[in-house]
């Protein structure tokens, strides 16, 4: 490997703010010690801050200029027959206006989750709950979290992501075990650490047959190496690797057949920490999913589309019927959240079809993102409205939720807001037209099975969905109103947070037309990696 | 784009529901009748205006709406606010708004949490409204959804003791249907390029392959008979009917079943004409089992408001056997038969309500002696009966005796199907004699017995005049119908002939 010769700081500038911003709210909060007034207050706002700056730095520093970090310079791969492959200058670390909008999607979604999380580390005198006890590290894992998902975004080389990936995902063992319930919180953060474990191991195994393969780890090297090299073509190393790699990137998108852990840890852990998880942790996996297809394993995409429409089908299947049978409200979401990453994949898994040109392959990679980035937006209001009525509980049974119309209206529009968007209704457009979008490209890509597999899964997705409303409706249970299933200490600010982000999803609903423009601008990047 | 003020209207014929659905939840119960009656009464008002000023049709196999509104709303989906009405909406859109002004008249201040009764009413009537007026597949599919949620809490929230499951199988069970049809329209769109209705009638299935043409027809088929119902997709109807409210019965049968109808109509047929023509058998053979298995049931029916679900099976199997037929006469057989059910249904499920609420029973066993108790309610309800089974000169008459004209005019096995389809209305007149001679002509059964079946909910009385008022608009369109359907057979009979042209060429 040839020297490293190039270094844009303006490229790293985000990377630097997250990470300086995670050890200066450590550092603050050593200082101050466990007895400091306002401890929980001045560390959750500096980290709210850092987390701003990392959006701000990203915007005004790295900017949409393309910039380039860590490059090799050009040379030569080994080729079929002792030949060799000219390569051009190949860079570890990009940055561009897709990748700043990225950052700053991933910071604001961090920032979010450290402002709802405020409620949970400011209850004291609970000492079963460690948040409370630690806001500290608390705040400084969420940031670290964050570090690790600005450099994944712009991560350009194989091994690059999957550190970005470990650095986004290693904070979050520990902040899934964070919750106030010890045992269930230590065994979904167990569920969580093994699954990962096994899925990074699974990808990295690909990344060094691919490595074995081509002699390179550039994304676009890998491309170029596959691509020319016909010996490939018919050797089934290289397929393997490929299903590798991939099938273990899925492990973050909480799909088949990494996906048990999702339903375990987002129950296990604090709401906010839930919040985290199925966002930003989700977005960076899917970042990283997309990344690669497109970047990488584009010559490959004959073996990897079957499998990410195998994935998908099962994904949402599997998610859906699981979901039908669960008591509690968050482990429910869990496997929705499973489901909806079937339908987010489903579009890729058209990849391969013999209409796929250049265009075609940005339209699927478009309705893909569009669906996704429409989930993350409902996602966002239905768990701000859970963490606005339970702030410092986990998600709770549904039957918790019994009587909600009557004892918070507000929470229960915005809740039925959010569910309906998950199950693609109106009054959530955002979810029906994010349907619209992925239904749309499989058909006009004549992959009509697909289509109807995913219109038919919503339909059992319905099914739970309006169980958990109709459970709204229901008079509540006499003992859960002696208990209290809703904490009575709800600062005002957080039902302000909760009503926006409802109030969001319900004007992107009606005017989805920006979110869906850059969903096709991150398409065409995307699809620009390699050609 | 510039607006007329006739385009303002079609505007505000889905403002006014909108913005009550949002407003009267903060309102007390009080105020919310009043304001809902208003609301109600001004989009009436502002739909029948509608009728005014428009263009005058040029021949052709065309969709020539007379008001649109035509804006971009999502360019990234091929997404086009378009909306419009003509002869074929325009007396649906009327009808949804007449039927709830009825119903906001109807409901009383006392009902249990009426602003939000009345809000889920008004979110279902600009579902239906949007539905009739949209002129892109995709506003249309989305239009169709929107009265899912609304029904739903409807019956859940008001409905009789089988709610929660009546609730639930109607939700999923038309959802079902409604996600096939978003695979359908989104077939046809991506297929033909464009998911204007208006282009799409025009090209009458140029460009889509006959293969796509098939399988669109049948993603939508499929679709639109959940909605219709068209038996045997129709199980939903009868638990969701005897469970809900009595407006949401009302506007049920009045106008949500005929956003079916109309979509075979609308979308449907002038779309994928090729489509509809290979699988119009299977739908005459469909509409003819629904025609003749509703009217069986009904013979065995022992509860009221069961009885009008079953027969509204029927009377939807005599719109879907006319859509069938595929030429002038049956098409437009089913548009005023569409209109017919709608008022007829509309005022038959507000009649059992009142009845069910001043006996605590829809048990035709225990009813008995109507016209002794209450003989104006006895007195209308023998009028709807009588429209309903389609007595000539009520409205009923001239959808199902000219879709038999429709069928009979193909040769063929067309003709045994059609004396099946008139075996069926006469059973319709048996059943509908039966249910009145048990309800109204026979005494009541002893007081014991009906005490110990149910109590009353008030004490048997005459009809208030709230009641008359809400009923009698019904009354009248009847019978106005009923001995001059020429008007209403003007309106619809160009965008009819547009279809049928579409179909023969």
């Amino acid at each position: 490997m040839s020297v490293i010769n190039h270094l844009d700081h303006a490229s790293l500038a985000p990377v630097y703010t997250a990470a300086g911003a995670a050890v200066l709210v450590f550092v603050a909060d050593v200082i101050m010690g466990p007895r400091a007034r306002w401890r929980a207050g001045i560390v959750t706002t500096l980290a709210v801050l850092g987390a701003a700056a990392t959006a701000v730095v990203a915007v005004t520093v790295t900017g949409a200029t393309s910039r380039r970090s860590f490059c090799v310079p050009a040379g030569r791969l080994l080729g079929d027959h002792g030949s060799t492959i000219a390569v051009a200058r190949s860079c570890s670390y990009a940055t561009n206006g897709t990748v700043v909008a990225w950052i700053v999607a991933a910071a604001a979604l961090t920032g979010l989750a450290l402002v709802l999380s405020a409620p949970m580390l400011r209850a004291h005198g609970r000492p079963e709950s460690s948040a409370a006890r630690a806001p500290g590290e608390y705040c400084f894992l969420l940031l670290c979290s964050l570090a690790g998902s600005v450099v994944l975004v712009g991560a350009r080389d194989l091994v690059t992501l999957v550190v970005a990936l470990e650095t986004l995902t290693l904070p979050l063992y520990v902040l899934v075990a964070f919750g106030s319930r010890a045992r269930s919180a230590a065994s979904g953060a167990a569920t969580f650490f093994v699954s990962s474990i096994i899925a990074t191991a699974v990808t990295l195994l690909g990344v060094g047959l691919l490595y074995a393969l081509t002699g390179a780890l550039h994304f676009d090297r890998i491309a170029h190496a596959l691509d020319a090299r016909g010996e490939l073509d018919t050797l089934p190393l290289a397929a393997v690797a490929s299903v590798l790699v991939v099938a273990g990137l899925c492990f973050k998108l909480a799909a088949v057949p990494f996906h048990n852990w999702a339903p375990t840890s987002y129950d296990a852990a604090p709401l906010p920490t839930t919040l985290f998880l199925a966002t930003v942790s989700t977005f960076g996996g899917f970042v990283a999913l997309t990344t690669v297809v497109m970047g990488a394993l584009r010559p490959q995409w004959s073996v990897v589309a079957p499998l990410l429409a195998v994935i998908a089908v099962a994904t949402m299947t599997i998610g859906n019927l699981m979901a039908l049978r669960q008591r509690r409200m968050v482990r429910l979401l869990g496997w929705s959240s499973v489901a909806h990453a079937g339908y987010v994949l489903a579009p890729l898994g058209a990849l391969a079809g013999a209409r796929v040109d250049r265009s075609g392959a940005e339209q699927l990679l478009t309705a893909s993102w569009a669906y996704f980035a429409l989930y993350v937006v409902i996602t966002v209001g239905v768990f701000a409205c859970l963490i606005a009525l339970r702030p410092d509980a986990d998600g709770g049974e549904l039957a918790h939720y019994r009587g909600l119309a009557r004892r918070s209206p507000l929470a229960t529009v915005g809740l039925i807001v959010g569910l309906a968007g998950l199950a693609g209704l109106p009054p959530g457009l955002a979810g029906l037209f994010a349907k619209v979008a992925v239904v749309r490209v499989l058909t006009a890509q004549h992959v009509l099975w697909l289509a109807l597999i995913v219109v038919l899964n919503t339909v059992v997705g319905l099914a739970y969905y309006g169980r958990v409303m109709w459970e709204f409706f229901r008079p509540a249970l006499p003992d859960l109103l002696a208990t209290g299933a809703f904490a009575t200490a709800r600062p005002r600010w957080i039902w302000g947070i909760a009503m926006a982000a409802t109030a969001g999803a319900l004007i992107i609903g009606f005017l989805p037309q920006p979110l869906l423009h850059a969903a096709a601008d991150w398409s065409t990047t995307l699809s620009d990696l390699w050609r | 784009m510039s607006l007329d003020w006739t385009d303002c209207l079609l505007v505000a014929v889905l403002v006014l529901p909108a913005a009550a659905a949002v407003g009267l939840p903060f309102l007390a119960a009080r105020v919310a009748k009043p304001v809902a009656v208003v609301t109600a009464a001004l989009t009436l008002v502002a739909s029948g205006l509608l009728v005014l000023d428009r263009a005058h049709p040029t021949a052709g196999a065309r969709l020539q709406p007379w008001h649109e509104v035509d804006a971009s709303w999502i360019p990234a989906l091929g997404v086009r606010f378009h909306i419009g009405v003509d002869g074929l909406s325009w007396p649906l859109v009327t009808l949804t708004a007449l039927l709830v002004v009825c119903g906001a008249v109807y409901l009383r201040v006392e009902t249990p949490r009426l602003p939000a009764m009345l809000a889920l009413i008004f979110a279902l009537q600009l579902g239906i409204i949007a539905t009739f007026l949209a002129l892109d597949v995709v506003v249309f599919f989305l239009a169709f959804e929107v009265t899912l949620l609304p029904m739903f809490f409807l019956i859940s929230g008001w409905g009789s003791a089988q709610r929660e499951r009546a609730a639930r199988k109607f939700l999923l069970y038309t959802f079902a249907g409604s996600v096939l049809l978003l695979a359908g329209v989104l077939v046809l769109a991506t297929s033909a390029g464009t998911a204007d209705i208006v282009v799409l009638t025009q090209r009458h299935g140029a460009g889509i392959g006959y293969a796509t043409q098939v399988a669109a027809f049948v993603l939508l088929l499929l679709a639109f008979a959940v909605k219709s119902p068209l038996w045997p997709l129709h199980s939903w109807l009868p638990d969701a009917h005897t469970e809900a409210p009595t407006v949401g019965s009302v506007l049920l049968a009045g106008v949500m079943l005929k956003m079916g109808t109309y979509g075979l109509l609308r979308i449907a047929i002038p779309a994928v004409p090729r489509g509809a023509a290979r699988l119009a058998p299977v739908l005459a053979v469909f509409a003819v089992g629904a025609i003749v298995m509703a009217a069986l049931i009904c013979l065995m029916q022992s509860e009221l408001k069961r009885l009008i679900a079953y027969s509204s099976v029927g009377h939807m199997g005599f719109v879907l056997f006319g859509v069938s037929t595929g030429n002038e006469i049956g098409l437009q057989a089913a548009a005023i038969a569409n209109i017919a059910h709608g008022v007829v249904t509309g005022l038959l499920f507000f009649l059992v309500g009142a009845v069910k609420e001043r006996r605590g029973t829809g048990e035709l066993a225990a009813l008995g002696g109507l016209r002794f108790t209450t003989p104006r309610l006895a007195g209308l309800l023998g009028l709807a009966a009588v429209a309903s089974f389609g007595l000539p000169g009520l409205v009923g008459f001239w959808g199902e005796f000219f879709s038999l004209v429709g069928a009979w005019r193909h040769a063929g096995w067309w003709r045994p199907l059609a004396v099946i389809a008139a075996l069926g209305a006469a059973l319709t007149v048996v059943y509908f004699l039966r249910m009145l001679r048990r309800v109204v002509a026979e005494p009541a059964p002893e007081p014991g017995a009906l005490a110990q079946r149910a109590k009353p909910t008030e004490p048997v009385g005459r009809l208030t005049t709230v009641e008359l008022i809400a009923f009698s608009p019904l009354v009248v369109v009847i019978l106005l119908i009923g001995v001059w359907p020429g008007w209403l057979l003007s309106l619809s009979s160009g965008p009819v002939s547009a279809i049928a042209q579409a179909v023969s060429g």
